[in-house]
């Protein structure tokens, strides 16, 4: 009758050479196989809380470019979140490319933060890298800030005409999402 | 709480002391499902299914508390949020199809366990409370289970809906003001969907508090066993832990095996394909039932097709209800003496007429309002109503029971003085 914990052994308990016996195999085995169980079914569970299939399905879309003249720029949304599509300028891009990268907090060319043969588009998220506001600087007339670029309302952050910290609290350049001209005019983004 | 002979909790290491005078959290859990809690060293494998059924409250819980991330309970979105939790949601079908089945088992084991006690006799003195405990986790599982059937929004959901909340209107009176009051309408509709949704997500923690009471009787005078004769002393018990975890362990595996078979190769066979079309108040289905579960009880609503005195309509509610309601005066309409259906050669034989009875109302539940069925339900709902009403109150007198080992000890090992020594006295 006993089993556990006694020195009677029932017959197929016999200690080994080792002192392993046959019962500590079967009591290690079972609660393996009950504890990698156990962890397998985690997976689903912490899994079902990614992003799902519709909502990766609308991460990348196309803009149409050919309507935006040099110097405006656009507001548009990309994976829920506002997008700046700005057309600069050739003096902007100039003022940008004179800027020395020792000056920049976060040191970025012009031309590292768009793309080959289209340095005149910047596309960048319209999420300030501080606290998320979105910058202003986008419409005719908002303030864009002591640099030419964005001006963050929220806590004062100022971004230059390649849309790089120049002054105020946020600690990076506003992010340039990843995208791909299709055409002259469209790009796709995301 | 338990027998004198318990494994005291005695903590060595000095934060589990700590502990143990702040929060003595782990001296509960020794003494309620560890070496400090002493159980009949005869429970055979029925005895599984309590904790079976604490492991299915828990898998549709945290299923639920996931599907509940992806469901829109709005009478427009909730079915293609379903289709949405199907097909986008990562794992989303597991989560689904898991909980859907969950349920299902969730009743298996239920049931199995009712009748467990029913054949052993557990709801005799003095565990009576935990009987009574037990119906109304039944009660508030049914509740749960019917209201959570309505959330996909399919036609079966719908018309669920239509005809449960229809049999208040047959209170006579009141019963259309009580119909409209439950749904906020005249039909199902949006309130009902969110009301619905809000009372499923509550339920399940109502039924885990009534567990906690239930477990609480369960334990002052321990367990029963097959024998249904008193624990006399140590020889009789052994600790639950290592011995009925392990058991139990075991018994989970089974049950999970078979759990992962229907999820995963027969998902939607327990289900109805209807529900698979959106609700649509307008077209009945041709063949409407309640999920399987529901089937005796839906079996005895449909039994009564004629006005005598009241309304069938009343006659069937009112049935239905009380071939629940029954079993709470079950302790007292059952006043033999002897437990277990084991010494009971009468009772054991009227105990298998009745899950045959239970198995045939199911089979009618199941089957369209139409001939033989009909007929054949309305036996087995007069044989149902019997068995409690007459049946077992004659044979708790008049039954002569075998004669019952002196002890449990005796009963495992025979009468070998030799034998019956204390198991677990390490």
């Amino acid at each position: 009758m006993a089993t556990v914990d006694t020195n009677d052994q029932a017959p197929g308990t016999e200690p080994e050479e080792d002192g392993v016996r046959r019962r500590d195999f079967l009591n290690i085995a079972a609660v393996s196989v009950a504890g990698v169980g156990g962890a397998v079914v985690l997976l689903p569970l912490i899994n079902q809380m990614s992003p799902s299939a519709d909502v990766l399905a609308l991460s990348s879309i196309d803009v149409d470019l050919s309507a935006i003249e040099a110097g405006q720029a656009i507001k548009t949304t990309w994976r829920k979140q506002p997008l700046f599509v700005r057309h600069l300028t050739a003096d902007e891009i100039a003022e940008a490319d004179a800027v020395s990268l020792s000056e920049l907090r976060d040191p970025q060319t012009l031309a590292e933060r768009t793309a080959e043969g289209h340095k005149e588009w910047l596309i960048t998220l319209a999420v300030c890298t501080h606290l998320g506001c979105i910058p202003l600087g986008a419409a005719q007339g908002e303030n864009r800030g002591e640099y030419g670029g964005y001006f963050c309302p929220c806590h004062g952050s100022h971004y230059d005409t390649a849309a790089r910290i120049r002054k105020g609290p946020a600690p990076t350049n506003l992010v340039v999402p990843e995208y791909e001209f299709t055409s002259d005019t469209t790009v796709t983004i995301g | 709480m338990s027998f004198p002979w318990a494994e005291q909790y005695k903590p060595t290491n000095p934060f589990m002391r700590w502990m143990d005078d702040r929060l003595p959290l782990p001296r509960l859990v020794y003494n309620a499902v560890g070496k400090g809690y002493p159980v009949p060293r005869n429970l055979n494998y029925f005895w599984n299914f309590g904790v079976l059924a604490g492991l299915f409250l828990v898998i549709q819980i945290v299923t639920g508390i996931v599907l509940a991330m992806h469901y829109a309970a709005n009478s427009s979105i909730a079915f293609a949020s379903v289709e949405h939790i199907m097909r986008d949601v990562n794992s989303g079908w597991l989560m689904r199809y898991v909980h859907a089945n969950g349920a299902s088992f969730f009743f298996i084991v239920v049931y199995i366990h009712i009748f467990r006690g029913l054949y052993y006799g557990s709801y005799k003195p003095p565990r009576e409370m935990v009987w009574l405990l037990g119906l109304v986790i039944f009660l508030l599982m049914m509740a749960t289970a019917f209201m959570g059937y309505v959330l996909p929004w399919g036609q079966m959901s719908y018309w669920g809906a239509q005809v449960i909340t229809g049999l208040f209107e047959a209170i006579p009176l009141v019963g259309t003001t009580i119909k409209e009051w439950l749904l906020g309408g005249f039909a199902p509709d949006n309130a009902a969907l969110n009301r619905f949704f809000s009372l499923h997500y509550l339920l399940p923690f109502v039924i885990a508090g009534v567990i906690i009471l239930h477990i609480w009787a369960l334990h002052l005078p321990g367990s029963s066993n097959p024998t249904g004769v008193d624990v006399k002393g140590p020889q009789d018990t052994v600790p639950f832990h290592p011995y009925y975890t392990a058991k139990d362990g075991f018994g989970v595996g089974v049950i999970l095996i078979l759990f992962a078979i229907m999820v995963f190769f027969l998902p939607n066979y327990l289900g109805h394909a209807d529900n698979y079309i959106e609700a649509n108040p307008l077209s009945t289905p041709a063949h409407i039932v309640p999920e399987w579960y529901f089937w005796p009880f839906y079996a005895i609503l449909r039994a009564f097709t004629v006005d005598f005195i009241l309304p069938a309509k009343l006659w069937g509610v009112v049935a239905m209800f009380g071939s629940i309601l029954l079993l709470f005066f079950l302790p007292w309409l059952d006043k033999s003496p002897v437990r277990s259906g084991k010494y009971r050669p009468q009772f054991k034989i009227w105990f298998w007429v009745l899950v045959v009875d239970v198995l045939i109302l199911g089979w009618c539940g199941g089957a369209p309002a139409e001939e033989p069925y009909v007929m054949i339900s309305q036996l087995a709902s007069m044989y149902y109503f019997a068995h409690f009403l007459i049946i077992l109150p004659i044979i708790s007198r008049t039954e002569r029971p075998r004669p019952m080992p002196n002890s449990i000890t005796e009963a495992v090992l025979g009468t070998d003085e030799s034998a019956a020594q204390p198991a677990a006295a390490s």
